[in-house]
């Protein structure tokens, strides 16, 4: 395992991969090549170790009973939260709020900003790069309180340029909800510009922050932005677990989300006051033993270190893109100037889907699909799209693996 | 799983050239289906006769080779078949891809006999079952004038 003083040398990539158990297996008897991250990254042993651990020594239910049990178990999960609250640099712990999932940390907001905030006629501007995951939810809040949606546009290299948030901004904007890297075109967006354009209209900032949390570094306070949604198991981390950076000021002044156990203060038959955050925000039991699983994903991101992963995924992403640009039947799509470990095409008359399957034969998985971002497959007039997406796993071997089982597609499909 | 048997000769000649992919003439039935999961998407258009004889049928639509070779092979197979005989030739179709058994209908010549096993491949890929079912479910919505649009993943199959 790489330890601490490792974090300023290049990594070894061997030793990195050899800590996620799931490489041991053979996939339709070829080794695993995986280039799904984006989708769902794997699990580091001693992440999965760490949940078994908790389960067979300190499980208990947490912030309920005094038992010995109950306070190590409470220890755990809110140590989790003052890891992740460092590792995002939020200025308190109240920031940082336990969700199942980045999608319900995105309802979370549009539910409680825009039942309190956010009225006819007002706007929510999202970006046509947006994961379904931050249309839908402010598509309820548009037919619940006849509020607008505006689409700022993405430009031909799969960005949204400031001009466009820019343009489209007026006294109405309630909140702008924007992903950090589209998990489609691979752009990082200059989220720090847009935020301080936002600020000096005061309309907060929601960020997706799904592919940027595991594949940047994160700084809520320089990024300035108000939530930020993360999806835990894009993150080395366990399924179940999302987290939302949510700014102090908003967890004071926006209403509880969903209500049961758990998230009150006082309940009487006339009346039930709440608590303050992450409290309120976290009615019924959590998912305990993730949560405490994911302290494991951090300190693994932390001992590789996130500067190595960010330099090792730009070096394999660029390399991916000059290799695939070699085959002339390979149309990647978007050219963003700032790419993540993103790499989405189309094969020339062969559908997605089909280039997945034959993939799949050779130990490959990519995705195939909309990867829930339907607007923008329409927009380039394509239904779906193939996805490789890289982790901190990933080497130039695979990239070479996957150009030569995409030549397999064209020795297919065009006998 | 072994891509030859899924993409055979003829399931990637229909999946290029797929035959009656057009809105054909004077069609007085049709229906739309829909795989939420992939994008693919099939419109299938009837003619249905007073005899309840598929006079024509054809389709319009996008998808992945597997969905449209399927749609291809459906419109030819049953063309100028019995409402009746097409839906068991429907069934049978379906239970060489969920349970692997061979085509008993009897009222397919040689070559639509082969044509349509040429698909049988797909079962050893789960994953890409709905993909060669889709435009024949879609069928069955248009003949049995069915208003809701066929969708993989309502369970309305």
């Amino acid at each position: 395992m790489l330890g601490a003083n490792s974090k300023d040398k290049f990594m070894d990539i061997k030793s990195v991969k050899s800590q996620f158990p799931i490489f041991k297996n053979k996939i339709n008897g070829k080794p695993l090549i995986y280039l799904d991250s984006a989708n769902s990254s794997q699990k580091p042993g001693r992440v999965i170790d760490r949940i078994s651990k908790f389960y067979s020594k300190e499980f208990s239910n947490i912030g309920r009973s005094v038992h010995t049990l109950a306070v190590t178990a409470t220890n755990r999960f809110e140590e989790t939260r003052d890891l992740v609250k460092k590792y995002v640099n939020a200025k308190s712990r109240e920031e940082i709020i336990f969700t199942k999932n980045a999608t319900e940390g995105m309802n979370l907001v549009a539910s409680t900003y825009g039942e309190k905030f956010i009225n006819k006629g007002d706007e929510i501007l999202i970006t046509e790069l947006e994961h379904h995951a931050n249309y839908v939810p402010w598509h309820f809040l548009r037919q619940r309180k006849g509020a607008v949606i505006k689409f700022a546009k993405c430009n031909d290299k799969g960005e949204v340029e400031i001009d466009e948030i820019k343009k489209l901004i007026s006294n109405k904007t309630k909140i702008i909800g924007i992903t950090h890297l589209s998990n489609v075109t691979g752009a990082i967006l200059p989220i720090k510009k847009i935020v301080d354009l936002a600020k000096t209209k005061k309309i907060p900032v929601l960020v997706d922050g799904c592919q940027g949390a595991p594949h940047l570094k994160l700084d809520m306070q320089e990024l300035g932005c108000d939530f930020y949604a993360m999806s835990c198991h894009k993150m080395y981390g366990p399924t179940g677990v999302g987290i939302l950076y949510a700014k102090k000021e908003w967890v004071d002044k926006l209403p509880p989300y969903q209500g049961g156990g758990g998230m009150i203060e006082e309940v009487k038959k006339d009346n039930i006051t709440f608590p303050g955050s992450p409290t309120k925000y976290e009615a019924g039991t959590l998912q305990t033993a993730e949560v405490v699983g994911f302290s494991e994903s951090i300190r693994f991101i932390q001992d590789v270190g996130i500067k190595n992963i960010m330099q090792h995924e730009k070096e394999i992403t660029e390399y991916g893109v000059q290799e695939l640009k070699k085959n002339n039947s390979v149309k990647i799509i978007g050219d963003p100037k700032n790419r993540g470990s993103i790499i989405s095409f189309t094969i020339k008359g062969i559908h997605p889907h089909d280039i997945a399957t034959i993939l799949d034969e050779d130990g490959v998985a990519i995705r195939a699909g909309h990867h829930c971002c339907q607007i923008l497959h329409e927009k380039m007039g394509i239904a779906a799209s193939a996805r490789a997406s890289l982790g901190v796993y990933n080497s130039k071997e695979d990239i070479d693996v996957l150009s030569n089982a995409i030549k397999k597609c064209n020795k297919i499909f065009n006998k | 799983m072994d891509l030859k048997e899924l993409y055979q000769e003829i399931v990637l000649d229909h999946g290029k050239n797929p035959r009656n992919k057009r809105k054909c003439k004077d069609f007085n039935k049709d229906a739309e289906g829909h795989n939420p999961l992939c994008g693919d998407k099939v419109h299938v258009f009837l003619k249905l006769n007073k005899e309840k004889k598929v006079e024509d049928i054809s389709f319009e639509g996008e998808g992945c080779a597997i969905s449209i070779a399927s749609a291809s092979i459906m419109t030819e197979t049953i063309k100028g078949k019995e409402f009746n005989v097409a839906k068991k030739i429907l069934e049978d179709f379906l239970n060489m891809l969920k349970e692997g058994s061979k085509l008993r209908i009897n009222s397919l010549n040689e070559d639509q006999n082969t044509t349509m096993m040429s698909l049988s491949g797909v079962k050893q890929f789960p994953m890409r079952v709905k993909c060669a079912t889709l435009a024949w479910h879609t069928f069955l919505h248009a003949a049995e004038n069915k208003k809701e649009k066929v969708n993989t993943e309502k369970g309305n199959l």
